[in-house]
């Protein structure tokens, strides 16, 4: 009758056992740092990615003009694309590193 | 240059390297500098990976430092299956690292501030990170482009967003890193110049202003010692988010 309460008991042991060789303290240390890096990085990130998608899209309707003799219009009409692409970008880079 | 014009665009011209073998097939001293990270970051490896000990020394505590922050990086970014694609990372990183602090020391060449080499190592991922798109999930890797939850009628607007955005890595991956290497280097030159140009023009008066640029150049190797770090970082956490786009389309 006694097995009940000693399983119980053992089942504690092992949970703090398998918790201590995870070594959560050291794991949430480490994620600490790395908040700091990738904060840093991210404003590193941003500027380009906005610039980015416009450059593309510019040079996309650029080669378009050029294909369809259509000169400035279609380079035009990508710029707002280019500019909402961009916004995209900076959406996805900032948002939640788990929830992409 | 003494008294002339700054000359801050001279040191990132290609010559040839390793003397005139290197000239008849045309190997730069950007190769040379490239052959020199890899050889470096193999030596380390090798140095420190031979004494094998349980409480590691300092060689093999930086190799296992390294392997281990590359090794997280790509697990926590891409998942479990992040693994798979840890030794490209791994390459990535460490090339491009080794590059940057290799071109901070004077008279070495810093490949990573030519924008060919940067986009081809760019264009590498995003092929690479395409090729596993469509490798794990077939022509439904497509959806990628087609955001959920929105009306039909608004996908002809969204989806070339979405395709421009995707388009748009490798410029954005390149043009970081060939941007921050190439800005740090020319700001050393320029300011190197100042101070000759203040000994040049004002004599002995200048050579003490030129304290002030001198100052500026040590500031400077500090904030270029952790763009180097960091860019190699940016480039290698970005291979990272891709290759994550490319497993679980999202």
């Amino acid at each position: 009758m006694s097995e009940g309460p000693d399983k119980t008991a053992f089942e504690q042991r092992l949970q703090a056992a398998e918790g201590a060789a995870k070594g959560p303290v050291r794991e949430s240390a480490a994620k600490q740092a790395g908040s700091a890096q990738r904060a840093l990085a991210l404003a590193m990130r941003l500027g380009v990615e906005l610039v980015a998608a416009m450059v593309i899209a510019v040079v996309i309707g650029w080669g378009l003009d050029k294909l369809f003799h259509t000169k400035p219009w279609l380079m035009i009409a990508m710029v707002p694309v280019g500019m909402a692409a961009g916004i995209r970008n900076l959406v996805r880079a900032s948002g939640k590193p788990d929830k992409r | 240059m003494a008294a002339g014009s700054i000359d801050a665009l001279g040191q990132f011209k290609l010559t040839a390297g390793l003397g005139p073998i290197g000239r008849a097939v045309n190997f730069t001293n950007s190769n040379e500098a490239m052959l020199g990270a890899a050889i470096v970051i193999v030596a380390i490896f090798a140095i420190g990976l031979q004494a094998r000990a349980l409480v590691p020394g300092r060689m093999q505590a930086l190799v296992e430092l390294l392997y281990e922050f590359v090794r997280n990086m790509c697990v926590d970014t891409i998942g479990e299956e992040g693994l798979r694609y840890f030794p490209l990372v791994f390459t990535l990183f460490a090339f491009i690292l080794l590059g940057n602090l290799i071109g901070l020391f004077p008279y070495f060449f810093a490949f990573t501030s030519h924008i060919a080499v940067t986009l081809t190592l760019a264009m590498f991922v995003f092929l690479f990170s395409t090729g596993v798109g469509f490798y794990t999930h077939g022509f439904r890797f497509f959806k990628f482009f087609v955001p959920e939850g929105v009306p039909g009628w608004l996908l002809p607007l969204l989806v070339p967003i979405e395709i421009i955005s995707y388009l748009s890595r490798p410029v954005s991956l390149s043009v970081r890193l060939f941007a921050n290497m190439t800005a740090g280097h020319v700001m050393w030159e320029v300011f190197a110049g100042f101070m000759l140009l203040l000994t040049a023009s004002l004599g002995i008066y200048g050579a003490f202003a030129s304290v002030v640029p001198l100052g500026l150049n040590v500031a400077l190797a500090a904030l270029e010692l952790l763009v180097a770090g960091l860019q190699a970082y940016v480039f290698a956490i970005l291979t990272c988010l891709y290759l994550h786009d490319a497993v679980h389309m999202h």
